[in-house]
């Protein structure tokens, strides 16, 4: 992305088009977008987000949940939890939607090369980790072992049922779901997702973690990782605080002395590690 | 097509830690798609600021006497080139900032009494025009306003267009900016005009502002900017610097330019050159000044001193005090955050966005779906100390304290940001609740 | 046996058991098969064995009049099923069902409680591993308690 077009993106949000609404969950939706401009705007690093613009409603930061490789559109899975997000997730395709960004640092994807890549993800956690699980199936032999852990509260609130299927299919690939209620027709694990740790098939020491969810869960699995030997070096979370500007001037996302927007969402584990245990902070 | 505007370069400051003394970066100023346009910067704008320490090859600036009586001509060069001048005034009991014209809009005759959760104005027995330390209000009034529209919309057929008539404001100079000021501008300066973001409004602002400092010949009970190493001296980054001299009978100013611009001015009005006598006079004015502060923050170790002590019993002491009514954050010089509000007509086919000054001690002001991180007033008062003393620091460079004791005046239960290190550093659990 | 004996010292359950301790148990196992949707055992049934779960899927339901069974936890390859052989009223607190067709190491548990109480040594390492299995479904279970995927409102 050029500097200028980086700037204009900043802080006045751009016309795009809603393509297609899919409706994942009783109260979550995959919207995707189309920009009139360069397809250079459309470029972004898994893990980052986009804050989205409902006319005259308001604004929110939202992970892009798409395909970095995939030029032509920007996906977003969005969940229904307030007066914007309700909006959002009504669109019809067809109407106008403001995007900023992308804004924030994204999964380590590099530094993942000639690694084992383990993705732990809890509820809408799996959205902002699509685009690194996307990256590494679309670049297989960069990467060693692929192994997907995956809870959700129960079996309807999964996300992208077809495309765990089918990711569990792919090579070297290994994918675990639980859920914490089972409900009828459920034949998988039930139970919290630190309980697939004793199935995944993991290296330990020549892996790179990404970790995605409620703070409560992120806490657990670190720990549950840092039994298995994945060192805090290798681990990554995506934090998420009250975020309005995403440039850093608005000062809401403040967690310690770094800034959500622009020093996250994704965060080394080691970095963050003092910060998770403190109240209120 | 984009309307670049390079940023003129920042007031070079001693508190640039993080920047090092590397060039500011060009920016780009006006955010421009063909539908987005600004007003056109007049040219008086685009001359740069004051850059030089005084300390740098001082002898090379105009160092001289200006009689009281003749301040005026000060205001008059500066109208003559198109500055609106905003300045100190006293109303409504206090001295506040606003537009002004002329040596009588002045507080001249008044000073400042300030203690925790206490101010007054009372009456010198002299005529000194800045006898007086800092007000409610800091130069944050200008640069970072209050309440800014950022942009506004128009829906049509479903689709939005951006607008912006945005007016730059005019070209403006500030008079009687005070050591801490300069420095409080200076740090916003590095949260504002950060390297990878820049915020316009406030570049827009900042840029070419025609500073007129004014150094400090007293001190109130509340001031400790000796201690935060920030005044009661003006170092730097000025156009010019008035040291007030009364001596019975005698009354003038020392003006000594700090800038070209600041020399160019110096150069419409007939002074006479300053004499080691008032030299030493100045210098021992200012002096005083920081010998007469009762205040300090020890700086030592302070960060680790903040960051160890997260569940240290002071914050519920504290807390007990503290009715989070968000004072401190509006008088301090600062602090930055602002929330940003989108709202329609009635017809709902025109949007706007503002950006309203917002305070972490605001309930909301942590909110995420389900709940607000920081619920107890415990926990906004240790983020909003933390963050002003330690996190600070590693964000930006520099404490993003000044030193002006605002929030000790303005507190409506007296808190004191001074007692409160003091207090944690001594383990101190119980205050005077 | 042999096929046994490697399996159960394989088992990280049973990992740093010494050999004396290692015969001892091994008096007490056997392999066993259970098809799909067999019930490996009832809720209220007499608890005295436990398993090894080999291959398979094993699902702890708890009866619900009115509604089918809920699956509250599931026990897969290479976990144990079933504690309350351990402790009185050696009772089974949930169905055990097998999803899949299921083979395990069953262990015979009046078998090794008396054992036990001959041993208190080898008692105390049947404990403690125990014991770790029981603090980690605990701690699963709290955590799952928090409904943490629910959007608060």
């Amino acid at each position: 992305m050029t500097a200028a077009a980086a700037q204009l993106d900043a802080m006045v949000p751009c016309p795009g088009v809603v393509r297609q609404v899919v409706k994942d969950t009783p109260d979550t939706f995959t919207l995707t977008v189309s920009r009139e401009n360069e397809r250079e705007q459309n470029a972004f690093q898994p893990g980052q987000f986009s804050m989205l613009w409902m006319f005259g409603v308001g604004e929110v930061p939202i992970s892009i949940s798409g395909d970095p490789a995939n030029r032509e559109q920007l996906t977003y899975t969005v969940r229904s939890v307030g007066k914007t997000t309700e909006a959002l997730v009504s669109h019809k395709p067809g109407m106008s939607i403001g995007i900023r960004g992308p804004f924030g640092t994204g999964w380590p994807i590099e530094a993942a090369r000639g690694r084992d890549v383990v993705i732990v993800a809890g509820g809408i956690g799996l959205a902002p980790l699509r685009p690194a699980i996307y990256e590494v199936l679309n670049n297989r032999d960069r990467y060693g072992r692929l192994v997907l852990l995956y809870g959700a509260r129960s079996p309807r609130e999964l996300l992208y049922r077809k495309e765990l299927a089918a990711w569990a299919r792919q090579p070297n690939t290994q994918v675990l779901v639980t859920v914490d209620y089972g409900g009828l027709g459920w034949h998988g694990n039930v139970g919290v997702v630190t309980t697939l740790f004793k199935s995944a098939r993991l290296q330990p020491a020549n892996s790179i973690a990404m970790i995605c969810g409620p703070e409560i869960m992120m806490r657990f699995v670190t720990r549950q990782l840092g039994e298995c030997g994945v060192t805090t070096e290798s681990t990554y979370l995506s934090m998420e605080r009250n975020m309005q500007c995403a440039l850093g001037f608005c000062g809401h996302c403040q967690y310690g002395p770094h800034f959500i927007c622009k020093d996250g969402p994704v965060f080394p584990y080691a970095k963050i590690r003092p910060l998770l245990e403190k109240h209120e902070l | 097509m984009e309307e670049e505007v390079t940023a003129a370069e920042k007031p070079r400051n001693r508190y640039s830690k993080a920047s090092g003394d590397k060039p500011a970066p060009e920016r780009a100023l006006s955010l421009s798609a063909s539908s987005i346009q600004i007003n056109a910067a007049p040219a008086i704008a685009a001359q740069p600021p004051a850059t030089e320490e005084i300390g740098a090859g001082h002898d090379a600036r105009t160092r001289a006497i200006l009689p009281a009586a003749r301040l005026g001509e000060l205001f008059q060069a500066l109208a003559a080139r198109g500055f609106e001048i905003v300045g100190p005034t006293a109303r409504d009991g206090a001295i506040v900032y606003d537009r002004i014209t002329g040596v009588a809009d002045l507080p001249a005759g008044w000073t400042d009494e300030q203690e925790a959760a206490h101010y007054r104005l009372v009456r010198r027995n002299d005529q000194a025009l800045f006898g007086y330390v800092v007000g409610p209000q800091s130069w944050k009034k200008y640069l970072h306003p209050a309440e800014v529209k950022l942009w506004a919309a128009e829906r049509q057929n479903g689709a939005f267009r951006i607008l912006n008539n945005e007016t730059k404001p005019a070209p403006r100079a500030f008079i009687g900016v005070r050591a801490c000021e300069l420095a409080a501008m200076e740090i916003q300066d590095r949260v504002l005009l950060s390297e990878k973001y820049t915020d316009p409004i406030y570049a827009a602002r900042r840029e070419g502002i025609f500073i007129v400092a004014v150094q400090c010949t007293q001190s109130a009970a509340t001031c400790f900017c000796a201690s935060m190493g920030t005044g009661p001296e003006v170092k730097g980054g000025f156009d010019l610097r008035l040291t007030e001299l009364l001596d019975g009978p005698k009354h003038q100013f020392l003006i000594e330019a700090g800038s070209e611009r600041g020399e160019q001015v110096l150069l419409e009005f007939e002074t006479t050159p300053a004499g080691e006598s008032e030299l030493r006079q100045a210098e021992a004015a200012v002096e005083k000044a920081a010998r007469d502060q009762v205040r300090s923050i020890d700086q030592t170790g302070i960060k680790e001193l903040l960051y160890e002590n997260f569940d240290s019993p002071r914050w519920d002491d504290v807390a007990a005090r503290c009715l989070t009514c968000a004072n401190c954050t509006m008088v301090c010089p600062t602090c930055f955050c602002t929330s940003v509000e989108d709202v329609t007509d009635v017809t709902g086919d025109h949007a706007e966005r503002w950006r309203r000054w917002d305070s972490c001690f605001t309930l909301n002001f942590s909110y995420i779906h389900g709940g607000s991180i920081r619920v107890s007033s415990k926990s906004r008062y240790r983020q909003w100390m933390t963050h002003k003393l330690a996190a600070w620091i590693d964000q930006f460079g520099s404490s993003g304290c000044t030193g002006c004791g605002r929030c000790i005046t303005w507190c409506p239960a007296g808190i004191d940001i001074t007692e409160e290190v003091r207090a944690m550093r001594e383990g101190d659990i119980h205050g005077n609740a | 046996m042999e096929t046994l004996e490697r399996i159960i010292e394989e088992h990280p359950f049973f990992a740093g058991l010494n050999d004396e301790f290692m015969d001892l148990v091994l008096g007490c196992a056997s392999n066993v098969r259970f098809p799909k949707d067999a019930y490996i055992f009832r809720e209220g049934q007499a608890a005295n064995t436990f398993y090894l779960v080999r291959e398979g899927n094993v699902s702890l339901e708890i009866y619900a009049p009115q509604r089918k069974p809920i699956v509250v936890a599931t026990v897969g390859v290479g976990e144990v099923l079933g504690w309350s052989w351990l402790l009185p009223p050696y009772e089974w607190k949930f169905n055990a069902h097998a999803t899949a067709d299921t083979r395990a190491i069953a262990l015979d548990g009046k078998c090794l409680r008396e054992k036990c109480e001959k041993n208190h040594d080898l008692g105390y390492e049947f404990l403690k591993r125990f014991a770790q299995i029981v603090v980690n479904r605990l701690e699963a279970t709290r955590f799952q308690l928090l409904d943490v995927y629910s959007a608060q409102k």
